[in-house]
């Protein structure tokens, strides 16, 4: 038996919402990071549940790529996480509100 | 039937994990909540024969990214877990809305679609889209190589990015 496309799709969805949600309301710039990433592998699921579904193996690729820019998103957001806290000694982001016009 | 039970079972663990990011009062627990979820949507691609994806998924996430996300944590100190005081005035009001507009919207899309969002009109053929090494690099080196070069490119900035990043000196403040 085959699962259906449209359950991992719910399935997705759900953790996209999830990670929205924690993106919405939690004040932890690290946490807020880490919903970031739910919601991206919410995407990768789509994209090959997607793909298999069309008998496409471009869908697999996409994840493939969207894992590498993930990767360097990672780097260089982590280093201006620790480049503000060196300055700044704080994880809040409510604490960080220089830049707001 | 051994995927559909293998379905309930990681899609449980994966909203438990996501949850756990979401709710967690201590960054280490949201990220081993993270590491969970990561782990179920790897079997998730197994379980749609995409193989080398979830071998990726697994070495470059729960490996790498998670270190990095523990190592900071650490850095930082595990102690700074936010309070949850809210500083801006009728915040939770609008997250509140917000959300509730979002749930509404997934799940109407989700019900309304009934399950069946995408054609299934082509047939599955398992073939077509079993992804071995060999079956993802034919189209990574031939259609999509110019990606590929720009994602190396991309690569190698941000190393030298979070290279100059580190070395940030800052003004005494």
């Amino acid at each position: 038996m085959i699962v259906a496309a449209g359950y991992y799709m719910a399935l997705a969805a759900a953790l996209f919402v999830i990670g929205a949600l924690g993106m919405l309301l939690r004040r932890n710039v690290l946490v807020m990071f880490m919903c970031i990433e739910l919601m991206l592998n919410a995407v990768n699921l789509t994209l090959i549940s997607a793909g298999r579904a069309l008998n496409d193996l471009n869908g697999q690729v996409a994840v493939f790529f969207i894992l590498v820019v993930a990767a360097a998103e990672v780097v260089v957001g982590l280093a201006i996480i620790v480049a503000i806290f060196r300055r700044r000694s704080t994880a809040s982001i409510d604490e960080l509100s220089d830049l707001r016009g | 039937m051994v995927e559909g039970i293998l379905f309930v079972l990681m899609a449980m663990t994966a909203l438990a994990g996501a949850v756990t990011v979401v709710v967690a009062r201590n960054p280490v627990y949201s990220a081993m909540g993270l590491l969970g979820t990561l782990f179920s949507v790897a079997v998730l691609y197994v379980a749609q024969l995409a193989h080398f994806v979830a071998a990726v998924q697994v070495i470059v996430y729960a490996g790498a990214v998670l270190t990095l996300f523990l190592f900071v944590i650490m850095f930082i100190g595990v102690d700074t877990s936010d309070d949850r005081d809210e500083r801006l005035p009728k915040q939770r009001f609008w997250v509140g809305i917000m959300a509730g507009v979002i749930v509404l919207l997934a799940g109407g899309i989700t019900l309304g679609g009934n399950f069946n969002w995408v054609p299934a009109a082509i047939e599955t053929n398992p073939e077509a889209t079993n992804g071995t090494i060999q079956a993802i690099a034919e189209p990574l080196f031939t259609d999509w190589v110019l990606a590929f070069e720009a994602t190396a490119l991309l690569l190698t900035i941000s190393a030298a990015g979070a290279i100059a990043l580190a070395h940030f000196k800052g003004q005494r403040s």
